[in-house]
């Protein structure tokens, strides 16, 4: 397990919606859905520019620690609200899902 | 558990939006009932795919789902176009998804073949213009 709140500032990372996890172990990154669905583990961070009402659904159902949208990527208004409903932590980064992995894995 | 416990779920075809709710009540039910986090991993993943594929290539559908001291059995049921060539369907990486759809990251044709690796079984039943029944069983020990 590694601490979340160091990777805040770090990633430049905007809270979208739910709260900060404590912890987190390991990262996913990748967008196509079924593949995501079997390769996320709990408590994962998943990476993704997906930003569509399933990703929320995936999420919710892999139980992440976090989803963190890369590349600036935001949520549209009825996404955020099913994931503020369901509790999903999302985050946005301007960084890529490379420099995020990259920078992740300096600091775990 | 003495007895059965059943769920049923109508899947709508239209709404992209609450595809995967089935999957997400489906996964409280069974951690309700106390079966291993194991468990409702490979069942979340098995009704999320199949719920998944019958609202992008069924036009929805229905499910139910029964929970025994056994195994937990999902039955995905539609009445959407059938499959033509199911061991072609089967195959990683084989979809007919449209572009529009791929857009919202589906279209890996990953579905079917993540059901039949993460159930104990797993049988297609399918005809051309009537539909599609698909049954999942998993093991509980
Ligand atoms: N319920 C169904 N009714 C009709 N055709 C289906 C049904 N389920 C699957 N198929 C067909 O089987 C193909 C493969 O399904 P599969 O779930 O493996 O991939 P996909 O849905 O195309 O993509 P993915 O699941 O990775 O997002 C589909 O593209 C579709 O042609
Ligand atoms: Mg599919």
């Amino acid at each position: 397990m590694s601490k979340f709140n160091v990777l805040l500032e770090e990633l430049d990372l905007t809270l979208i919606s739910g709260t900060t996890p404590e912890e987190f172990e390991g990262v996913y990154a990748g967008d196509l859905l079924s593949r995501a669905m079997s390769r996320v583990e709990e408590g994962n961070i998943w990476i993704t520019i997906m930003s569509n009402v399933n990703v929320i659904a995936v999420a919710s159902l892999t139980e992440v620690a976090a989803v963190i949208l890369a590349e600036g990527v935001r949520l549209p208004d009825d996404v955020k609200a099913a994931a503020e409903e369901k509790g999903i932590s999302v985050y946005s980064s301007d960084m890529t899902a490379y420099e995020l992995c990259a920078k992740i894995s300096s600091l775990s | 558990m003495s007895e059965n416990v059943t769920f049923h779920f109508d899947v709508d075809g239209e709404n992209f939006s609450s595809a995967g709710e089935a999957s997400v009540l489906v996964k409280k039910k069974l951690r309700q009932l106390g079966i291993s986090p194991e468990i409702i991993r490979r069942v979340s993943i098995a009704m999320y795919e199949g719920e998944i594929n019958m609202v992008i290539h069924a036009e929805g559908g229905s499910a139910d789902v029964t929970v025994t001291d056994k195994e937990v059995a999902i039955v995905l049921s539609d009445r959407g176009p059938g499959i033509p060539d199911v061991s072609l369907a089967m195959q990683e990486g084989y979809s007919t998804a449209r572009d529009n759809i791929r857009a919202l990251g589906f279209g890996a044709g990953m579905g079917l073949p993540n059901m039949k690796k993460y159930t104990d079984s797993m049988e297609i039943e399918t005809k051309l213009g009537v539909g599609t029944t698909i049954t999942m069983k998993v093991k509980l020990s």
